[in-house]
């Protein structure tokens, strides 16, 4: 029998797989496909204090292994997901929930934490600096040290659960705002959002994405979320979830050797339905060959 | 869900045909659309349900793309996975006795399973299609075979009425539309209608299943997802 239980600060999850932000809504649109509670936690939908309607579409844009996305953070806001979508979730969901959440000043920040770190069965909380696809705002927090040390300081303040903060790829240098916000006391890191991109269409001569830049994500960004993981992990004491193209159980074995204690699946959920479920069963066989009968035994190479 | 091909041949010079064998269950209304995973492509495909019956769904797919170019190369036996039953489709109990079935050239398909039922249901649609010319006209003989009145509509007027599907419409006694088709026939057709109608829409998509935000468009009284609350909206919900 195979252990596949990681910790992270403190929560227990029974596997280290949590689908991303943004490709699993609030689970609902996956219980036809399968029984979610295989899952290791689900961080939803990011959430902001206001309900947005988000960017213009065509909003997705195909890539060579991967896809473009430019939803621009569609939500119902935080006063909603904690009346309807968190009711509705914790009838499908009995695992530790991940509350994932953006914004677009300090106090946004501040408010949607103060309201969702009371929340029953919300055990994590994983801040978003690093949304490619909003202006003023979103990223902004994200790649400048400071910044992101200010957000961090402020959650800190009022969480009562564990605060991951969400790291963008788009910075010249990952670490350093990685080690600005673990000595602003974050909990823990997660690595790496999408990266900046753009397709264009060639009948059309104009930009696929309505909004003309979008967040690419997939398997081939997979080598790319693996070496900043690799790099921040060399670097920070507090714990990394990597994510970034995940697709099968190797790809999560790899990401743990490169020091990740969790991850995230995140494209893969929106060509796949059945893609977490079929890594969670697939991970005992890859352990079997690799000879690891504890995940959490795994080290950075 | 694993779906073999049976058959995949052209009927235009853009239009083909594909028919795959597979387990149906998951479709429950005409005008719902499967998402076809195609190799050497990350997204899906996202394409309408033109007929279905216990074991064969049959899609009529126009070429647009680099990815519907590599599906006219797929040969018969060749298994595809395909996500089935994807959206609301159109709800035939809410018609009329007369319903207008409007297909706009590559939205004729989801008019065809739509026809089926509900003369299987014991109504009496009419089928309108509107095509440029007579060369792109498909499909013809399916509707006609179902005993289903068929009307043609061409710009260029080589084949059947003259102009477009709007002009058509004058002559035609119904109580009720449904239709499918680029967004400027549908846009003529709300502002010309005065009988219940529904419209379904297109959108570039990312998963097809409500979970990516991908396709979401501003209705009355809020948003809806085109792949999962759509693509059928109601004549009162919609915002041009």
């Amino acid at each position: 029998m195979k252990d596949l239980s990681v910790t992270l600060s403190g929560v227990k999850l029974d596997n280290p797989i949590i689908p991303a932000s943004g490709t699993y809504g609030f689970g609902q649109e996956f219980t036809p496909y399968y029984d979610i509670n295989v899952l290791g936690s689900l961080s939803f939908k990011g959430t902001t204090s206001e309900s947005r309607f988000g960017n213009p579409t065509p909003r997705i844009a195909e890539c060579p292994n991967g896809m473009l996305n430019s939803v621009g953070l569609q939500n119902p806001g935080v006063d909603h997901v904690i009346a309807h979508e968190l009711p509705e979730l914790r009838k499908i969901f009995r695992k530790p929930i991940m509350a994932n959440i953006s914004g677009f000043s300090i106090e946004e920040y501040v408010r949607c934490v103060e309201l969702l770190t009371q929340e029953e069965q919300v055990e994590l909380l994983e801040i978003n600096i690093s949304c490619p696809n909003v202006h003023g705002g979103g990223m902004a927090f994200g790649t400048n040290p400071e910044a992101a040390a200010q957000v961090t300081r402020a959650v800190k303040k009022v969480a009562t659960k564990p605060v991951y903060i969400k790291l963008s790829p788009n910075v010249t240098d990952i670490v350093s705002i990685a080690k600005a916000c673990e000595d602003a006391g974050a909990d823990g890191l997660s690595l790496i959002n999408t990266l900046l991109g753009m397709r264009i269409d060639l009948n059309r001569r104009k930009p696929v994405l309505a909004n003309v830049m979008g967040g690419y994500s997939g398997p081939g960004i997979f080598p790319v979320a693996l070496r900043m993981v690799y790099q921040v992990t060399g670097a920070v004491k507090i714990p990394v979830i990597g994510m970034g193209g995940i697709s099968t159980a190797r790809d999560v074995i790899e990401m743990m050797m490169a020091g990740a204690k969790a991850v995230e699946v995140g494209a893969a959920n929106l060509v796949n339905p059945y893609a977490c479920k079929e890594i969670i069963e697939q991970l005992p066989v890859e352990m079997e060959k690799l000879r690891i009968d504890k995940l959490s035994d795994i080290q950075r190479v | 869900m694993k779906f073999e091909i049976i058959s995949n041949d052209q009927l235009t010079a853009s239009v083909w045909k594909m028919v795959l064998c597979g387990d149906t269950a998951a479709i429950t209304r005409p005008g719902q659309f499967v998402q076809v995973s195609l190799p050497g492509f990350y997204l899906r495909r996202p394409i309408s349900v033109c007929d279905w019956d216990e074991q064969t769904v049959t899609l009529v797919y126009k070429v647009v793309g680099q990815g519907t170019d590599a599906m006219t190369t797929l040969p018969v036996g060749f298994e595809l996975d395909v996500l089935t039953g994807l959206g609301n489709g159109f709800d035939t109990s809410l018609t009329g006795d007369k319903p207008l079935l409007i297909g706009g050239g590559v939205g004729l398909p989801p008019m065809v399973a739509l026809c089926r039922q509900l003369l299987a249901e014991g109504k009496h649609p009419t089928v309108l299609a509107g095509f440029n010319t007579a060369d792109e006209v498909f499909l013809r003989d399916e509707v006609e075979a179902m005993g289903a009145k068929f009307v043609l509509a061409t710009m260029d007027g080589s084949a059947g009425v003259k102009g477009l599907v709007t002009d058509a419409m004058k002559d035609l006694d119904y109580d009720s539309i449904c239709t499918c088709g680029p967004l400027p026939m549908l846009r003529a057709i709300y502002n010309q209608t005065t009988v219940p109608a529904w419209y379904s829409f297109e959108e570039r998509m990312g998963c097809g299943f409500g979970a990516c935000m991908g396709c979401t468009v501003k209705v009355k009284g809020g948003y809806k997802r085109i792949c999962k609350d759509g693509p059928v909206l109601e004549h009162d919900e919609i915002i041009w």
